[in-house]
């Protein structure tokens, strides 16, 4: 088999042994569920909006939900390897070290669609707005995949911390800024009646976050497991 | 190795006289030649330190990550240490631009703060680079404390164009809000040649400071891994 076939073989079964372990008990995937939701019940407190302004902040409300959440899911991720010594024995296998990378963000980008195929519906419901379009679920794909690409990557470095999980938000808020502006814009300019021309604009700055930080992740991720 | 050239007491100690008197000369200068400027006044010669602050900072913290890049390809542990002495300074430089700036705004725009893509994107760039430093922190081994930093401080650092860019495509959607002047009017005004003058030496005075600090800095890392070595030899023997 050819290597590139190879590489990918390694990157399903790794990201499959993450499903698989999840599967089991779905520890990460209820604790992110809830989270969501509590982080969207907050806001809904904090804010004490009316009904526009509530159809104003929808897209910011979602993101911050995903975000948040998000950083739980990949915490849980990485830190679990750290415990149980299982990453040790993924690096003494012979793969290529960024298929070990791309295994865990596919796994990350897993959980996170899983939450968010939930979250979607109910925050429709809850905003009274239909968020299950084409283009909003364009926007929710490529940001999150963004966010998996740059939050394994930290994840797996924060986890060899001794701050270990508080300081995974600190790290990765600060990066995802540009990730969040355009995904929160995205989506504001995807739910409007007759969706906007900006659309394309941050669209594009989407995909372009994702291929640079997929980019700079794969070349520098050896560097972040090695002993 | 290349570092314990550049930072012996002696071309330290000539470092931190210059540096010392190029200061003395920018503020000289400020103060007593370049001329007050017409509608801003006095407050106007914070720019001689302000932009010099701001792009000095910068540049020290496109050089870490050459530095990082370095550490990672070589493992020679004195880029290392010069990647965290350039990221220190270059915090403390972009606090200077802020604060600065800030003093500044007060009498030009009628606010201390405007959420404009410059101004944001440098407080982004802060926060990064506080994370680094936080991020240094937490590690004990130092091999992965310099592996970790170069790693972060490559993406902190590339993050900052693409924010820069993002926030800037959000202004134009959501203008201006707060700021009853024109908050878009940098105190755009023409240069008289004293003013020239002041400016080019005070740009020429940061960078030396900076460029002591970081050695200066640099060298007290190098220090401390010294002490390192000592202490594990105690404890050996």
């Amino acid at each position: 088999m050819s290597a590139a076939q190879h590489f990918i073989r390694t990157v399903w079964a790794v990201a499959r042994k993450d499903l698989t372990t999840e599967l089991r008990n779905r520890e990460s995937l209820s604790a992110m569920l809830v989270f969501s939701l509590l982080v969207v019940l907050i806001f809904n407190f904090a804010l004490a909006l009316n009904r526009t302004a509530r159809e104003d902040v929808a897209a910011g409300v979602l993101w911050t939900a995903f975000i948040f959440a998000g950083t739980l899911g990949l915490n849980r991720s990485l830190a679990a390897e750290k415990d149980r010594g299982s990453l040790d024995g993924l690096l003494l296998a012979p793969i290529d070290r960024s298929a070990l990378y791309f295994g865990k963000a596919l796994g990350n980008l897993l959980f996170m669609l899983a939450v968010e195929a939930i979250i979607l519906p109910v925050f429709s419901v809850l905003y009274n707005i239909n968020l299950l379009t084409p283009l909003m679920l364009a926007v929710v794909v490529l940001g999150t995949l963004g966010y998996a690409a740059v939050g394994t990557l930290l994840a797996s470095m924060s986890v060899q911390t001794r701050a270990r999980d508080i300081l995974l938000p600190i790290l990765l808020f600060p990066v995802a800024v540009p990730l969040l502006v355009a995904a929160v814009e995205a989506s504001r300019a995807a739910l409007l009646p007759t969706p906007a021309a900006s659309f394309g604009t941050w669209l594009n700055l989407l995909i372009a976050y994702d291929i640079i930080y997929l980019a700079v992740a794969y070349m520098v991720f050896d560097y972040v497991v090695e002993e | 190795m290349w570092l314990n050239k550049l930072t012996t007491p002696k071309v330290l100690t000539g470092l931190n006289v210059a540096a010392a008197l190029a200061l003395l000369a920018g503020v000289a200068l400020a103060v007593f030649y370049a001329p007050q400027e017409r509608i801003m006044g006095d407050v106007q010669k914070l720019f001689y330190f302000h932009v010099p602050a701001a792009w000095v900072g910068f540049a020290g913290f496109l050089v870490a990550v050459v530095a990082g890049l370095a550490y990672l390809r070589t493992g020679q542990r004195a880029w290392d240490q010069l990647s965290v002495a350039l990221i220190e300074v270059g915090l403390l430089f972009s606090l200077i631009t802020v604060v600065t700036g800030s003093v500044w705004a007060y009498p030009a725009w009628g606010t201390w703060w405007t959420w404009d893509p410059r101004l944001t994107t440098y407080t982004i760039m802060i926060l990064l680079y506080v994370a680094y430093l936080m991020l240094r922190q937490a590690i004990e081994d130092p091999d992965k404390r310099a592996r970790f930093g170069a790693v972060y401080s490559l993406v902190a650092f590339i993050s900052v164009p693409i924010t820069f860019f993002a926030i800037r495509i959000w202004r134009t959607i959501h203008p201006a809000v707060i700021g009853t002047a024109s908050e878009t009017s940098q105190g755009g005004f023409d240069m008289t040649a004293p003013m020239v003058e002041t400016f080019l030496l005070t740009n020429v005075a940061f960078v030396v400071i900076f460029v002591a600090l970081v050695l200066n800095r640099a060298r007290q890392e190098q220090l401390a891994e010294k002490v390192d070595h000592l202490k594990a030899q105690l404890a050996e023997a």
